[in-house]
Formats: C-alpha cells, structure tokens, sequence
C-alpha cells in the first residue's frame, strides 16, 4: 500500500482545487496529481450511482422476499418491503430444503476454506523462506495451474467420485477444491515480504525442525493473511455452482444448487424464490457487513502482488 | 493439528502430511541431530508443498487429461465403465453438429458482450474509487457487494427484473416510452440480459483489482506529466494505463476464462434444470450448456468429454491469439 506523503490538506482547499483546472506548478506543490485529487461533485454522483446499482438487487430481493406473489406482478412493482418476510423465510427454509442446503454449504465452505489456508500457508512458506531444489520451476508450475480451469474435468471427475462412493455426497465436492493455487502465491508473496529471515534462523539455531518453526513462527504472524484468504475462498467456495450441480442432487444440495430447484417448477411462487435467494446470501452478506473493509484490503493486496 | 509435539523426537524427520513426494524415506536416521537436521533441511520444503501438488494432480490434472482419453471413445453415463474406441469420431461429430457452432457462438458474443464493458466500466469505477474521499470504505464495500451474492441468487433476482410481463426492468422502459421487451425468447435482448448478471457480479471485484494496481504507480510519473502539461485524461491514458498494464492482463485471462466456461447464469435466466438447452431455441446455450447437455441429458459422456476438450482449446486459441495480437501492436509501435 502506498502512503500518502503528501502534507494534509484541509478539505476546502483540496475540493476546490480538484474542481476546477489547476496550474500545473500548484498542482506540482501538492505532490503528484492524478492519485491525491479529491472527489468533486461528479465523482460522488457517478459513485453513488454505481453503489445503487450495486446495492439495488439485493434490496430488491429483500423486497420481493417479504411480499407475495401477486403484489410482486403489480403495475408497477413494489418497492417497499411489505409483511411476510418471515413466513417465506420459514417456507423456504422447510419447503426448498433450503435449511440442509445452508448446512451442507457450512460445512463444505468452511472445510475448503480451512484446508486452502492451512495448504497455501505450509506451501507458501516453503516457496518464501525454505531452500530446495526446483523451487522456482514449481512455483512456475503453481502459477501456470490457475489457467487450467478446474471445470473442464468434469466427466472423468463424475466418474472418479462414483468410483469412490462418494456420489452426490459432500467430499465429491469438497475434495477437488482442497488447495488454491491463488491462496498459495498469495501466502508467498506475504511472507517474501513480511517475515525476516533472521527469524526462521533463530529458530533453526535454537534447534527447531521446520514444522516447529512453521508453528511457533509463522503462523502467528500470518493470522492476518490467512483470515483474508480463509474469506475469500470461504465466498467461492459457498458460491462455486458448476461441479457442485453436476456433483450433488437435490436431496442433498448446496445453497446455490437448491436454488436452481427453487426456479425449476412449474408454478413459479416468485416470493417463495425471492426468500430462498435472500437467505443463501444472508451469511455472506452478514460477512461483508462485518469484515467488508479486510474483505476489500485482501482482494487490493492479492492484486498488487498478482 | 498435535504435530508440534513432536519437537526433539528422535526417532522420525518431521512429521509430514501424507506426502508421497517427499524424497528421503523415514526412518533411516535414528538420533543422530545432523543428519536429522539435513533430512528436516531437505525434505520439508517438499513435504509443505506437497499437499497441493498432489491435490491438483488427482483431482485437476489428471481429469484433465483423462478428458482428452474419455474424448476418444463412446461412454455412457449410466455404464461409464464401458469405453467403446471411437477415435476422432466424437470430433467429426461435434464440428457437423450446428448446435455446437450455434453454442460457440453464442458463448463468443456473450463473452465480449459481458467481458469488455464490465473491464471498461471497471476501468472506470477504479479511477473514481482512487479519488480521496469521504465514505470510500462504503463505495468500496458496495461495489464488491455483487462479487459475494452466488451466481444462483444472482440469476433468480435478475430472471425477475428482466421479466416480460412484470418485470422491473420493462416497468421502467416502459416509463420512458420504450415496448416491453422479450428478455427470454429473443437472441439479443437474452444475451444482454445474461451478460447484465455477469457485468453485475464483477464489474467491482475487477474494479478493486485495478484501484490496487493505480495506487502502486510511483507518484513521480503523475507529477512528470503534469510539468508537460497533461491534463487528467491525458495524465489517465498515459500514466494510469500503462501504469497498471500487468493487472489489466490478469483480468483480461480471468474474465476470458470465465466467459468460455459460462454456465450459471443462463441456465437460472433458463429456469433452472430444464434450462440446459439454453432457451428454446437454443438462443442463448453456451458450451458449458452444452457440456452438461451431452453428458448429464443424453447420457452421451464421450461427447460431454470432446466439449469440455473443445472448451480448452478455444482458451488456448484466445490466448495465442491473443499473444500474436500484442506481439504485433509492440512491432508496430
């Protein structure tokens, strides 16, 4: 992240300035154009436009979730939440099956999401501070892996997870997502820049083996990284649809695969979807809600770096 | 994990989590500090690294290719044990197929149509988010907002603003004089509509991605322009660009590989599972439709496998494609 080294600014001067053409040599005083220019007017409108946009989908899923059908048909549509917010949450939750679904999608993203942290935390470790051999050709390797999109396996995995018995069963889909070759490069670049040297040297005077040094070293420093990953992954994972729709079937669904059962009937109760949609999302909403800006700082520091 | 118990233990190198690449076998040294020390040295680094390795190996790599096996032979699903060599006959079958050329070019059109706006608008959103600003956590925050609603949830709220009848969307068209539209049934307006929920998800995160990337350019380039003169668009397409050209390429790969494999959103915008033929007349089945068509509808896995292989090669083509484009843009410039 880059700080800001220019002196503060009091708002007024800034804003006015970055309303209305500036000489170049003021411009030059305040220390780099371009990046420090305070939003005028427009930049607020443009933005608060796009968060609208951004925001109003779910609102309206909100909405059409606590309605019913036919008010949600009305001319025009409705865009208050009206009273049966609860009565369709419960009939999503029993009816669409969605309560197994939110479980069977707890325990399938929370298992992904602790092993791709605990896998590229171990790995990028290894590829940041240990020496060996063909460390740089594998870690080529592990980049190249992220242009190989998983889903074009899919045949031969539909076989492999028959063959294993795991048929329409959790681990089909949990085990194929058990690493990431982001989260790997991702933990490597953090501890290529974060952790000294000299501390996995004092560890490795006072006698520690390596798993030592990776327990009582590394992991504590890397709390912070490893929560960014363990969400992120946590949110593909609970949003990952294409294995998991061929993988599972609708007695025993993920969120998003239950979800497409919701729509699939006949006679379409528009709320009843609304509802179903409303509740696979609220978990990840409610995330959002409470670590949004580490959410927002893991997918920038994830991208510099990438 | 109680692995850090083993601290001093003497009768095995460290413990390893089932790796089978590590080199040096257990159990050959015993007490011996220095030659533990060199086997912990050596073998570690292979034992932390493992466990991805042999992950993607069974369930990526190895599908992948066996993909390219399962291609060559006829396989049903119900009878996926029974391979009947067909040779190239699954490819000669597909390129004869006009739904597969009907697919590929629905998936194409898609893919641009969803792909170069939401970079774009991306571009866009970024330089506004780079301003210094009040609330900036919360612009951040709601433009990623999409990025965590599931392609499900996504596609069911979209279905339903785009409906013919009652939907929102032709509701507000209709405000300002404009027919309602069929979103389902005709070609154009469904794609746009499919590429809208794709734009919608990602448009945010790609933003995120290159307001990381702006706030990297060294300050001095900004201040350079600004002494010759540049103004603010001028200083945008020859400091900012350039600047954060590597992460435009990232997302270029990203968004061209989730466009080839699209799946979700125009099977829910085709109502779910009777969705997969893409609307009635196919008009907006992609590959991945039809993928799980052949495979998972026709019980045809020997077809399923030569899609998911022509998918592959069509990234491939995109990027070398891609590749001889920018070789000869540097050439001429």
């Amino acid at each position: 992240m880059t700080t800001d080294t220019a002196p503060v600014r009091t708002g007024a001067a800034g804003r006015s300035a970055a309303e209305q053409p500036v000489p170049a040599r003021r411009r030059r005083l305040r220390q780099g154009a371009g990046k420090q220019h305070h939003a005028g007017p427009l930049a607020y409108v443009l933005l608060g436009f796009t968060a609208l946009v951004s925001l109003f989908p779910l609102y309206w899923t909100l909405v059409a979730a606590s309605t019913d059908s036919s008010r949600i048909s009305q001319t025009p549509p409705p865009f208050l939440p009206g009273p049966n917010l609860f009565s369709n949450l419960s009939r999503a939750w029993t009816e669409a099956a969605m309560g197994k679904a939110m479980m069977n999608s707890l325990i399938v993203a929370g298992v992904i999401s602790l092993s791709t942290v605990l896998f590229a935390t171990l790995a990028g470790f290894a590829f940041a501070k240990l020496r060996f051999k063909g460390r740089n050709a594998l870690l080529m390797v592990v980049i190249g892996t992220m242009m190989v999109p998983p889903q074009l396996g899919v045949v031969p995995l539909f076989m492999m997870m028959s063959d294993l018995g795991w048929g329409q069963q959790l681990p089909s889909v949990i085990f194929p997502t058990l690493v990431s070759a982001v989260g790997v490069f991702f933990m490597r670049q953090y501890f290529a820049e974060s952790l000294p040297d000299e501390l996995v040297e004092a560890g490795r005077v006072d006698g520690a083996h390596s798993l030592r040094i990776f327990w009582s070293i590394v992991l504590p420093i890397a709390r912070a990284p490893m929560a960014v990953i363990f969400m992120i992954t946590f949110v593909h994972a609970w949003n990952d649809f294409f294995w998991p729709f061929i993988a599972l079937d609708m007695t025993n669904p993920t969120v998003p695969v239950a979800l497409t059962q919701l729509s699939a009937g006949y006679v379409r109760d528009q709320s009843l979807i609304m509802a179903g949609a409303l509740l696979g999302t609220l978990p990840l909403l409610a995330m959002f809600v409470v670590f949004g800006r580490q959410i927002v700082g893991g997918i920038m520091q994830g991208a510099v770096k990438g | 994990m109680a692995t850090s118990t083993q601290l001093g233990s003497s009768a095995e190198p460290p413990p390893t989590h089932g790796s089978p690449v590590r080199p040096d076998g257990p159990g050959k040294a015993r007490s011996k500090v220095p030659l533990m020390h060199r086997l912990d040295v050596k073998g570690a680094p292979y034992a932390f690294i493992a466990p991805f390795f042999v992950i993607f190996a069974a369930f990526s790599f190895y599908p992948l290719i066996y993909t390219a096996w399962i291609s060559l032979h006829q396989v049903e699903l119900s009878t996926f044990d029974v391979m009947h060599w067909q040779g190239l006959d699954n490819y000669t079958a597909l390129v004869a197929d006009e739904r597969f050329w009907n697919a590929l070019r629905n998936t194409i059109t898609i893919g641009v149509i969803s792909t170069v706006p939401q970079l774009l608008m991306a571009l866009g959103l970024a330089h506004l988010l780079n301003y210094r600003m009040r609330a900036s956590t919360f612009f951040r925050v709601a433009a990623i907002t999409p990025y965590a609603t599931s392609v499900g949830a996504a596609a069911l709220v979209f279905t339903m603003l785009f409906q013919r009848d009652f939907g929102m969307i032709n509701w507000g068209l209709g405000l300002v004089g404009v027919d309602p539209i069929d979103w389902e049934n005709s070609t154009g307006a469904s794609q746009t509509a499919i590429s809208a929920i794709v734009i919608w998800r990602w448009t945010g995160y790609n933003a995120l991605l290159y307001l990381a990337a702006m706030q990297a350019v060294p300050l001095e380039r900004y201040e350079a322009a600004a002494i010759d003169g540049a103004n603010r668009w001028q200083q945008f397409r020859t400091v900012t660009v350039p600047g954060i050209k590597a992460t435009i390429v990232f997302t270029i790969v990203l968004s061209t590989i989730g466009a080839t494999q699209l799946f979700g959103e125009p099977l829910i915008f085709g109502q779910g599972p009777n969705g997969v033929t893409g609307g009635i007349d196919n008009q907006y089945q992609t590959l991945g439709l039809l993928l799980y068509e052949e495979g998972w509808k026709n019980y045809q896995m020997g077809r399923a496998a030569t899609v998911a292989w022509a998918m592959f090669l069509l990234l491939v083509l995109v990027f070398v494609l891609q590749r001889v484009i920018s070789r000869l843009r540097n050439r001429t410039h």
